[in-house]
């Protein structure tokens, strides 16, 4: 009988305060959402390091006979000059992990087999791409180390740093990340807002009932638990609605569109949204019993 | 059952106490009734009992726990040795006579057996067996202080507090709903009863205490309404 009390009193302040229910649901859904998005931006800067660091190397590019470096002079490396970098390279262990020279026939190739539906491949001759070494460090965010060590060194045409790049595009992740828990943020806070002002108003429509209740001594927990199961309820509608909009997010536009347009990039997929969902659901819950019993305190005083 | 220690009540912004040092003391099993003008203190003296307010100084004792001492969270717990009847009824209006009075079970929680026994029994005492089903706008106002009563006295607390019960009511009415209580009161239930009402004061000749600008001046068994002081 307890609980079924207790349903009927959820089930009649729904209904009498449906609107308001539906507000807080619509708010608690899209401020998550935009927490959702945040989060998931967050975690694709964090695929994308991780993917990249794997992968990031220092190219030091060594001069050719036609190459239009000024440290190169206009003359190609030679054995010699090569055999001092790669000496010096490997005196630079443990930072440098790895080195490989990639001759100007492999650089060829590599840039054939990437490019082979581009119209580029074909305006690429073998000695355009000039000879390097590949240097893989083991703290990619040192890489300014071998920068200066081997910029302007003899027979060095050019040193090239992938993480710059990706910088640029890490800060545009970023970006979204910020501007997506901005937003989430005000939205967050206007749905607290929303909760007390469902509550107040709740409280207020049921005062007789409440009323009676203190009268006849009915415990605290008794007279606030149905207001706060219905803004329970409410948001957990909320999180259902957030959760299923990440999904098609993911699942609509994410996946099919911008994974076909970037073959070689790992993205976030549809499973972080299960991985995420939980923090949001948690989080949100919390705000909402929190807000709820601070609210039914300072308006429900016995 | 009842105890007042020089008690005295100021509310905030008042130019003059509402109480002021009241000595008074209900025994178990009594029929008490307050009388007085608007204003003399005897709604206050009720809502000290069911600490809905807290005394400004002295002591007020209920079934011997000092009330104002008592921690919030057991504030539920003395209302439930408390039933309250008011002059407004304040009854669900959207609940039948049978919910509004099982209203007053389920939110203590009592089981549902127990609710379908006790709660036919309470309405049969009171009179209104046959009219579980109606709401309170379908009532008379005499039934509805019945249903009232009623909800008050489900829970046999020890302790009735009327505030009122009988003014919105005419006097014949008014007169069934105080030999109700009489027979309520014949339980062993204490009665504390707050009325301006002198004909029932006059014949039913119980305990009367006459509170006068927050001060007690007169307290007599067998009492009548008087004269105002």
């Amino acid at each position: 009988m307890r609980l079924q009390f207790l349903l009927g009193e959820i089930w009649t302040g729904l209904r009498r305060n449906l609107s308001i229910a539906v507000s807080v649901l619509l708010v608690t859904t899209v401020s998550l959402y935009l927490l959702g998005l945040g989060l998931l931006a967050q975690r694709e800067v964090d695929t994308l390091k991780g993917y990249w660091y794997d992968r990031i190397q220092v190219s030091i590019f060594l001069c050719s006979q036609d190459s239009g470096e000024p440290n190169c002079a206009g003359k190609a490396v030679t054995d010699q000059q090569r055999t001092a970098l790669k000496e010096q390279l490997e005196q630079m262990k443990p930072l440098v992990e790895n080195v490989y020279y990639e001759s100007e026939q492999q650089a060829y190739d590599r840039f054939q087999d990437q490019f082979r539906n581009s119209p580029l491949a074909s305006n690429i001759r073998v000695g355009d791409i000039p000879q390097s070494y590949r240097v893989q460090l083991s703290d990619p965010t040192k890489y300014d180390v071998v920068v200066s060590a081997f910029e302007g060194a003899p027979g060095v045409g050019r040193v090239q740093d992938q993480q710059k790049t990706l910088d640029k595009l890490f800060k545009v992740m970023n970006g979204i990340t910020i501007a997506s828990l901005g937003l989430a943020f005000i939205m967050l806070v206007c749905a607290v807002l929303l909760m007390v002002t469902t509550i107040r108003q709740a409280a207020f429509t049921r005062r007789r009932e409440t009323g009676i209740m203190k009268l006849v001594g009915a415990s605290n927990l008794t007279i606030r638990l149905p207001f706060v199961m219905e803004i329970v309820l409410a948001t957990l509608a909320g999180v259902a609605a957030s959760v299923g909009l990440l999904w098609a997010t993911m699942h609509f536009l994410v996946v099919p569109y911008v994974a076909k347009s970037l073959p070689d990039v790992a993205l976030v997929g549809v499973s972080d949204v299960w991985v995420i969902a939980p923090y949001l659901a948690v989080l949100m819950l919390g705000i909402a019993v929190v807000t709820s019993w601070a609210t039914l305190w300072r308006y429900l005083r016995v | 059952m009842i105890r007042f220690e020089n008690v005295s009540k100021v509310y905030p912004r008042a130019s003059r106490p509402a109480l002021s040092d009241v000595n008074l003391e209900v025994e178990r099993g009594e029929f008490v009734f307050v009388v007085g003008a608007s204003g003399s203190g005897k709604s206050t003296l009720l809502r000290l009992v069911l600490k809905e307010e807290n005394a400004t100084q002295g002591t007020v004792l209920v079934a011997g726990q000092q009330v104002g001492r008592l921690p919030q969270r057991k504030v539920p717990r003395l209302r439930r040795e408390i039933g309250t009847v008011f002059q407004d009824f304040r009854l669900l209006p959207n609940k039948t006579v049978y919910q509004n009075v099982a209203f007053a079970l389920q939110v203590l929680g009592r089981s549902a057996h127990a609710i379908r026994q006790v709660v036919p029994e309470t309405l049969e005492m009171v009179g209104l067996e046959g009219k579980e089903k109606r709401l309170p706008h379908e009532l008379s106002g005499g039934e509805q202080q019945r249903v009232a009563i009623a909800r008050a006295f489900v829970n046999k607390p020890p302790i009735l507090l009327c505030d009122e019960p009988t003014g919105n009511l005419d006097p014949a009415i008014s007169l069934e709903i105080v030999r109700l209580l009489d027979r309520i009161n014949r339980t062993g239930t204490t009665i504390v009863m707050a009325t301006h009402d002198d004909d029932i004061v006059n014949q039913l000749r119980k305990r009367v205490v006459e509170l006068k600008n927050g001060h007690v001046i007169r307290d007599e068994n067998k009492g009548v309404y008087g004269t105002g002081g």
